[in-house]
Order: structure tokens, then C-alpha cells, then sequence
């Protein structure tokens, strides 16, 4: 066995491509591969391919039918991206074996009502859509298409239910269009017809007050940022006008056609839609990400319009391989790369608007945001003559919309950049945008640039910084990240209590205990004091600079050394901090010592939340303090307040999941004794079980008081939003200014990122939150960003 | 409902071929735990590569419990490796996936499961003290020392 990292040989990840010559032995194995891999490169054609399939599926379906049936529904349900293959395979099968037909159709309807009740939406619309291509294999009479179409239209009657359930129906029938419009009109247009005006008047009458919340750009040029079922109308109408002409879906029934026109078709049953239930969790809705046209890509394939079938199928396909392959970003590159018809698409361009509007999609986006990173650089790798350049444009394109670009996005945007920088050994055009240079540091371009250089400071260090931009760039290079010790050296001994810094530190160094420290911190004055008759027990201010100063100093050397430090001293710490003044005064003292090195603020808040030096609200004070407010406006703040809020959400994630498991537990033993009927077990497991229950009762403690900390977190955060925002707007009304400052589009935005980055959490606290901050006489701007979010979910 | 075996594929998390020597316990025991781990090796780091930056690069897949610096055993300086530990399995399968492969201070690091670190993992195992495959190697390499320790013999 190697004793070396097999990983430090081969390019890092997929090992397992190379000895993939392990046949599977099952033969249900052999079948799920050989249905999974019909499609992908081969030797033969398409058509041939799945002939042959075909047949051997056939000659299969007497001993493995269940099998094949439960294969292909997956793959109907998994593999959106070759819905076309997959159809025209069932269609073949179909024309072969009339009632394999009729059980896959049964199979799929079932599918159907289960992804809709387990709230599997996406799921559910790819087998809508399979379902209507079965119609182009004649594997599904047209009106019975129709008819399901219909009742999915008739829940925009409903009275109760929200506006996203109508959404989702709406959306289905309007998304299997592309695929089936023209043989449903084709048979069934006065029917049609109607279903169109119908979705037509819905979506006139729908409420849209969600849509600025979701866009990523405020402006409506160069392109307009679309909610997602206007878009898809108008691209279904565009269609209808062409006569329902659409070119670009790939369709290998057609080949088949004087095959599967013999077939007998089958109607669909009846489909009532499910009804509405508290228990279900629609899709939120969506907008369009565009940043390209066909004035972008500059030679080669034209780019189908934002509001052609083509450009809605694309995109869909594109998303529907990241879904797949995400995990797998080798694999997802070159599936993006291999994409059926790329020769008549500027593909790449595509492939780099699809990933940053996922990127960028609001509230969040569909995966991790490293992995579009990391995809983006594996596709660089796989097209390096031609996918960099697309990418640098779109970096161009995206700094050039900086001004009216979502701070949400705008930090994704800094964030990426600067890791895929670090990448390709910061090359960049700076000289391009030394046009932020003449602007003020708090605009956009000059903040954004500020922002990038200071993340790739942490990826690399200051001199690179430095040395990787021009010279008339020094203004917005990040200060190298060094301590400001408050007692450096003698000229700082005119301070209060710089002698007992140098007591503590002697202290430290002849490892003192924590009890001997607090001893020698009792001689620092105490500059809230007028006398000193009540000694030691007010809050202190003075000596938690002194402690603490001195101990980061000692401990600056990196975040281990910091670290330990903390932990060493843990006791002093927490009772310097035992008060809700002195949990502040600790932020600003680590505040104060490293404002060069937000880094290290950032980890060392992170470790004193989690020793319970400091609790969450006291951090979010903080940051709303006076204090803070010329650092308001930076990255770093908002990277630690969302961490903050985060743990607290986990904290309390975490003691629901004790929770639950103890009460499964005692489920169980409950069970376990009913069926045993022993007496002496019987009394065994009743004292386990009070055991049980006292431990349950406790953690029911925990959860309640976990959730106060978190209500109380949310509540802090959002009044004090309130009040600096209401504030600065009186202030601008009677001063007769323009409220629409750079900082007031970074607070408002700033507000909004807070529902958006937590909504699921935020949801259980809405009641409170309407009563008691969001009500009717806050300033309408600041309500409409509380009412955007409500109409996330309604 | 089913899922299929295709879609199953993770290759980036699986566990490797390595095996650490000084194991205390049998090969199907070191699996089990690599199986379950949320901790990672990181190699081929440059000797410069600071704590911090590993901080941010391994932040992005998530929050990071702690990370110890791979030590030369004799200099007790940097030696190129590190161990970063997560709080939770699916932040270091995320790492795996992500950030195993990619440049950290322009080098390609590796990432591999570790069984947990133990006092004593935090040092190279070579015999001058660094980690073995600088004790072997024929290249040059500036961040790494120079030329591995049999040549500079």
C-alpha cells in the first residue's frame, strides 16, 4: 500500500476516472448505466444508440420491468438535460409494448403526486415536462395533455393558498410550451387559447412587490432585470407569433417518426392538483439574470434574444447540468462544454451569464458560492484560448454596472474576484479602472476595488498588494495589517495604567494564574469613579484595555498564538466581562488594537462568541455603535455580523436536534416496553425513562432560551436599522437633500441583506417583528424592504 | 424515491489511498474514521504560507474550528503541510470538493482526510526533519527549501 498521497499525483480529485473498468455484475446495475449513459459521446449516433437500447430494454421488460420502469421515471425526474433522449426512449419502448406505455405514464403520475406533496417542486415541473415531450412520442394523446393543463390553470381561481402556489402551477404549463406548444395547438388551439388569456389576465393581476428585492442590478439598461414568469410569457408569445417555430431543442423522435406515429397513445387521468396545506414550502419567485446580448459576443454565433424560446431553453439546460454535476466540477465543466448544439450558440458567453446569475441569484444562490469559483476556473482550464477573455469582459461589464449593483452582489462579485484572482497571480488590468481613482473612496468603484485588494491581501500579503498595482493606486491598498500597541514604549507611559501593562505582562510571562492577574488588575484606576468605596465591582473600562491590550500584544505573532492566549486566560476574560458594558468595551479594545487587520478582529470575535466571552447581541451593538460608524460601510463588518447571526442560528439548531433525538429516544423505550410486557425490564426502563424526561425537559429549557437570544438578536439588529435609517432620512427632509446617498443605498441594502441571508429563520419571528418594528408609521422606504420580503413567500 | 448511481458519484470526497503509518489502531478503524471526518491534511503549501492565509482560503467552504501549521521537527519552523479541522462533515467535504486542487500563494495544494490530529502529527516525519518527500526530491523548489535533502548532500 503507497505510503504516498495518491492525490499529489494526478491534477487533484476524480481519481476514480481512470480505473473506471469495473463492470457493474448486477444486471439491474448494468441496466441503470447503460439507460444513465445513453446520450453521452459515442461512436454511433444518437439515433442508432437508442434503437439499440431500445431493444435490449425490450427484451428485458418479462424479468425486469419494475426495474426499467423505476430507472426511467428517475431519470425523468434527475436528468432534466436530456428530457429529449429519455422521451424519445420511452416512446420507442412505448411503440414495442403498448402497456409498458400505459404503467410508465401511471408510474409517472404517481411520481408527480409525490414530489408535490414532499415539497420537490423543481422535480415535480421536470416530469410535467417529460410528460408533454411524451406527447411528441406519441406516447400521450394531446387533449389529455391539454386537460392537465387546464386544471393546473384553474388554481389561479382558488381563493385561499398563496400567490406562489398559482406561480408554480402557471409556471409549469408556461415551461413545457417550448417543448409542446406546437402540437397542442396544433390539435387543440381553441383550448389553448384559452389557457394562454387565462395566464395572460393572472399574471396582469399578480402582485409584484417582491421583484427589487430579487434584482441584481436597479437599473433598467443595458438589460432590464425581468421577474421570471413575465419574462417566460413574453418569450411563449414571441413563439406563438413565430408559429411556434423553436430550433434549438434537440428532438430524436423525429428520426423515429414513422416508428412512434403507429404507436397507440394513452391518455393521461384525471390530474387534480393537490391542495393547499401549511405544510407546503413553494419555490420563491425569481428574476432573469442578463448581462449579455447579441452586441456582446463579437464574432461567431449570434446570441438568441432575452426574449426568445431559444435563450429560455439554453439557460434552463445550463442550469439543469450544474444541478446534476455541481459536486463534480471536472465533470461539470465538460458536460457545460459539451453542451447538444453549442456550435450554433456563443456558448461560453452563455455559460458565464448562467453561472453568475447564479452567483448572484437573491436571496441565495442554489450552491456554495466557492464551487462557481472553482467551476469557473476548471473551465478556464478547458478553454483557455477562449473562456478567459469571455470572463474578463464579464468582470469589465459587471465594474462598469458597479453603481447601481445590489451591495448583496456586489460582495459576491468581490468576493469571487478576488479568489480567482489568487488563481492567476492577481493579473489584472488595473490601468482600466484608474477612473475609480478621481471618484470618492466611499463610490462604488473606488469601495469595490478597496474591498478586492483587501481580500487578496488575505489570500496572499501586503507587499504583494503593493507590488501587483500601479502606483496611483495607493490610496485604495489595504493598510498593511500590523498591532497598535496603546503602551508601546515609555513615550505612552504618561497613560493611566501603563505601569500595570508592564506588571501583566511580566505576569504572563512567569505564567501567573488567572487569579493572580485579576489581583494585579485590581491597581488599575478606574476612570468611571469619582471615589473608591465601591472597589472592583463597577465596570471597569481601563482594565480590560490594560489586560487585554497587553495579552493580544504579547499574543499578535498569529491567530494560534492569539487563540491560545484567549483560551489561557479565558477566566480573567469573563470576568472582566460580566457585564453587558464590559462585553462592549472588549469589542472595542480588540477593535482598537487591530483596525489595521480586520482579519484577525473578525476570528478573534468568531473565538469569543464561541468561548462565551462576548454573546451575539453584544456584537451586534457593536457594530450599530457610534464607534463603528466610519467603518459602517466595510466589508469586513458585515462578514462578521452575518457569521455572528449564523452561529446563533446554529446554536440553536443544534440543541433542537438534542431536543429531538432525546424525545425520538424515549419514543422508542415507550414502544419498546409495550412490546416486552417483562416486569423487572419494565422497571428498568421506567427509571431510564425519568431520566430521559428530566434530560428532555431541560434541553425544552435550553431551545426556549436559545430562541429568546435569537428573537432578541434579530430584534437589536433591526431597530437599530431603524433608527439610523429613519434618522438619516428627517435629517435629509429638513435639510432639503437627496436621502439617496452611497451610504443610504449601502444601509438599505444592508437591511435587506439581512432578510434575504436568513429569511428561513426570520420567518418564525414575523408576527413580533410586524407588531412591534415593521408597523404602519415607519417611514414607508424602510417599510417597503419589510413588505418586499413578505411577498418572498406570499 | 430513488436516486441513481451516476448522480451519486462524489468522487472529490472519497477517501484516498494514503494511510497514515503511525496509526494507533488497524487499517479498517483509520477508514472508519476517515469515513467520518471533519478534518483534512493540506500539502504542498509553500514554507511561507501563513496561518491567516489558510484561514481565508479554507473559510470559504466553511467556518473553520482550527487549523495547526505542519512544523519542522528539529527547526520548528513552517515545512510546507497543515491540518484544518471544521466544525461540521459537510463544510470539509465542501473544501474537498472546492478548494482541493487550487491555488493557495500560487501553489497547488492537496487536500486529503485525516483520522484527527494527534500531538506529535503537527511534524514532519523525513529524516532532517521535514516532511519525507522533501527529503527525495530531485527539483528545485524556492518556496520549499531548494533542492530536496539528498541533492544538498
Amino acid at each position: 500500500m503507497s505510503r504516498r498521497r495518491h492525490s499529489d499525483e494526478n491534477d487533484g480529485g476524480q481519481p476514480h476516472k481512470r480505473r473506471r473498468t469495473s463492470e457493474p455484475i448486477e444486471i439491474e446495475d448494468r441496466l441503470e448505466s447503460l439507460i444513465c449513459r445513453v446520450g453521452e459521446k459515442s461512436t454511433s449516433s444518437l439515433e442508432s444508440n437508442l434503437e439499440g437500447l431500445a431493444g435490449v430494454l425490450e427484451a428485458d421488460l418479462p424479468n425486469y420491468k419494475n426495474k426499467i420502469l423505476r430507472i426511467l421515471c428517475t431519470v425523468a425526474r434527475l436528468l432534466p438535460e436530456k428530457l429529449t433522449v429519455y422521451s424519445t426512449l420511452v416512446g420507442l419502448l412505448n411503440a414495442r409494448n403498448y402497456n409498458f406505455g400505459g404503467e410508465f405514464v401511471e408510474s409517472m403520475i404517481r411520481q408527480l403526486k409525490e414530489t408535490l406533496k414532499s415539497n420537490l417542486y423543481d422535480e415535480a415541473l421536470y416530469l410535467v415536462r417529460f410528460l408533454s415531450d411524451l406527447v411528441n412520442c406519441h406516447v400521450i394523446a394531446a387533449p389529455s395533455m391539454v386537460a392537465m393543463f387546464e386544471n393546473f390553470i384553474s388554481v389561479v381561481q382558488e381563493q385561499d393558498g398563496p400567490q406562489v402556489r398559482c406561480d408554480w402551477y402557471v409556471y409549469a404549463v408556461l415551461s413545457s410550451l417550448p417543448w409542446v406548444g406546437k402540437e397542442l395547438y396544433e390539435k387543440k388551439d381553441v383550448e389553448m387559447e384559452r389557457i394562454l388569456n387565462q395566464i395572460e389576465s393572472y399574471l396582469k393581476r399578480r402582485q409584484k412587490i417582491h421583484v427589487p428585492m430579487l434584482q441584481v442590478w436597479t437599473a433598467e439598461k443595458p438589460h432590464p432585470q425581468e421577474e421570471y414568469l413575465d419574462c417566460l410569457f413574453a418569450q411563449v408569445q414571441k413563439m406563438k407569433k413565430d408559429r411556434w417555430q423553436e430550433r434549438h431543442i434537440l428532438r430524436p423522435y423525429i428520426a423515429f417518426d414513422s416508428v412512434l406515429c403507429e404507436a397507440l397513445q394513452h391518455n393521461l387521468p384525471p390530474f387534480t392538483p393537490p391542495p393547499h396545506s401549511e405544510d407546503a414550502v413553494y419555490p420563491m419567485p425569481k428574476v432573469i439574470f442578463r448581462m449579455f446580448d447579441y452586441t456582446d459576443a463579437p464574432e461567431g454565433p449570434v446570441m438568441p434574444g432575452s426574449h426568445s424560446v431559444e435563450r429560455f431553453v439554453i439557460e434552463e439546460n445550463l442550469h439543469c447540468i450544474i444541478k446534476s454535476h455541481w459536486r463534480e466540477r471536472k465533470t461539470c465543466a465538460a458536460q457545460l462544454l459539451s453542451y447538444p448544439g453549442k456550435n450554433k450558440i456563443p456558448l461560453n458567453y452563455h455559460i458565464v451569464e448562467v453561472i453568475f446569475g447564479e452567483l448572484f441569484q437573491l436571496p441565495q444562490p442554489p450552491h456554495i458560492d466557492v464551487m462557481y469559483t472553482t467551476l469557473l476556473i476548471e473551465l478556464c482550464k478547458l478553454q483557455p484560448g477562449s473562456l478567459p477573455q469571455v470572463l474578463a469582459q464579464a468582470t469589465e461589464m459587471m465594474y462598469m454596472r458597479l453603481d447601481t449593483m445590489n451591495t448583496t452582489c456586489i460582495d459576491r462579485f468581490l468576493n469571487w474576484f478576488s479568489h480567482h484572482l489568487s488563481n492567476f497571480q492577481f493579473r489584472w488590468s488595473w490601468d482600466d479602472w484608474s477612473d475609480c481613482l478621481t471618484q470618492d473612496l466611499d463610490k462604488p468603484k473606488p469601495k469595490f476595488v478597496k474591498e478586492v485588494l483587501e481580500k487578496s491581501m488575505r489570500l496572499s500579503y501586503h507587499q504583494r498588494i503593493v507590488d501587483i498595482v500601479p502606483a496611483n493606486f495607493s490610496a485604495l491598498i489595504p493598510a498593511n495589517p500590523i498591532f497598535v500597541y496603546k503602551y508601546m514604549d515609555e513615550s505612552s507611559s504618561s497613560l493611566p495604567g501603563y505601569p500595570v501593562t508592564i506588571a501583566i505582562s511580566n505576569a504572563i510571562i512567569n505564567r501567573s494564574s488567572n487569579d493572580e492577574i485579576l489581583t494585579i488588575l485590581k491597581d488599575v484606576p478606574n476612570p468611571n469613579q469619582e471615589d473608591d468605596d465601591d472597589e472592583g465591582d463597577s465596570f471597569n473600562p481601563l482594565k480590560i484595555d490594560v489586560f487585554l491590550q497587553t495579552l493580544l500584544h504579547m499574543a499578535a505573532k498569529s491567530f494560534s498564538h492569539s487563540f491560545s492566549a484567549l483560551a489561557k486566560f479565558h477566566e480573567v476574560l469573563k470576568s472582566l466581562t460580566d457585564s453587558d458594558e464590559g462585553k462592549l468595551h472588549i469589542l472595542r479594545v480588540v477593535y482598537e488594537a487591530w483596525r489595521n487587520h480586520p482579519q484577525m478582529i473578525s476570528v478573534l470575535i468568531d473565538k469569543m462568541i464561541r468561548t462565551q466571552i462576548v454573546d451575539c447581541a453584544a456584537v451586534a451593538n457593536w457594530i450599530f455603535s457610534p464607534d463603528m460608524a466610519h467603518d459602517f460601510t466595510r466589508f469586513y463588518v458585515w462578514e462578521i455580523l452575518h457569521s455572528t447571526v449564523r452561529k446563533m442560528n446554529k446554536h440553536v439548531q443544534k440543541i433542537q436536534k438534542e431536543l429531538e433525538t432525546a424525545k425520538e429516544k424515549l419514543e422508542k423505550q415507550h414502544s419498546r416496553k409495550k412490546d416486552s410486557g417483562d416486569e423487572e425490564e419494565d422497571k428498568n426502563s421506567d427509571e431510564e425513562d425519568g431520566l430521559l424526561e428530566e434530560q428532555i425537559e431541560r434541553l425544552q429549557e435550553k431551545v426556549e432560551s436559545a430562541q429568546s437570544e435569537q428573537k432578541n438578536l434579530f430584534l437589536v439588529i433591526f431597530q437599530r436599522f431603524i433608527m439610523m435609517l429613519t434618522e438619516h432620512l428627517v435629517r435629509c427632509e429638513t435639510g432639503g437633500v437627496d436621502f439617496n446617498t452611497p451610504w443610504y443605498k449601502n444601509c438599505i441594502e444592508r437591511l435587506q441583506q439581512i432578510f434575504l441571508m436568513h429569511h428561513q429563520t426570520i420567518q418564525q419571528y414575523m408576527v413580533t417583528l410586524e407588531n412591534l418594528l415593521f408597523t404602519a408609521e415607519l417611514d414607508h422606504h424602510i417599510l417597503a424592504v419589510y413588505q418586499q420580503f413578505c411577498a418572498l413567500q406570499m | 424515491m430513488s436516486i441513481l448511481n451516476a448522480l451519486r458519484s462524489d468522487s472529490y470526497v472519497d477517501i484516498s489511498q494514503y494511510r497514515d503509518q503511525h496509526f494507533k489502531g488497524n487499517r479498517y478503524e483509520q477508514e472508519k474514521l476517515l469515513k467520518l471526518s471533519c478534518s483534512l491534511y493540506v500539502g504542498n503549501l509553500s514554507f511561507y504560507t501563513t496561518e491567516e492565509q489558510v484561514y481565508e482560503l479554507f473559510s470559504k467552504s466553511g467556518d473553520v474550528k482550527r487549523i495547526v501549521m505542519g512544523l519542522d521537527k528539529v527547526k520548528k519552523t513552517a515545512c510546507g503541510f497543515c491540518f484544518v479541522e471544521y466544525y461540521t462533515r459537510a463544510d470539509s467535504e465542501h473544501a474537498m470538493r472546492f478548494v482541493n486542487g487550487t491555488r493557495l500563494d500560487d501553489r497547488i495544494i492537496r487536500t486529503d482526510w485525516d483520522a484527527g490530529f494527534k500531538e506529535g502529527r503537527q511534524y514532519g516525519r523525513g529524516k532532517s526533519g521535514g516532511q519525507v518527500r522533501d527529503e527525495y526530491r530531485q527539483d528545485y523548489d524556492p518556496a520549499r527549501g531548494g533542492y530536496g535533502k539528498i541533492i544538498k548532500k
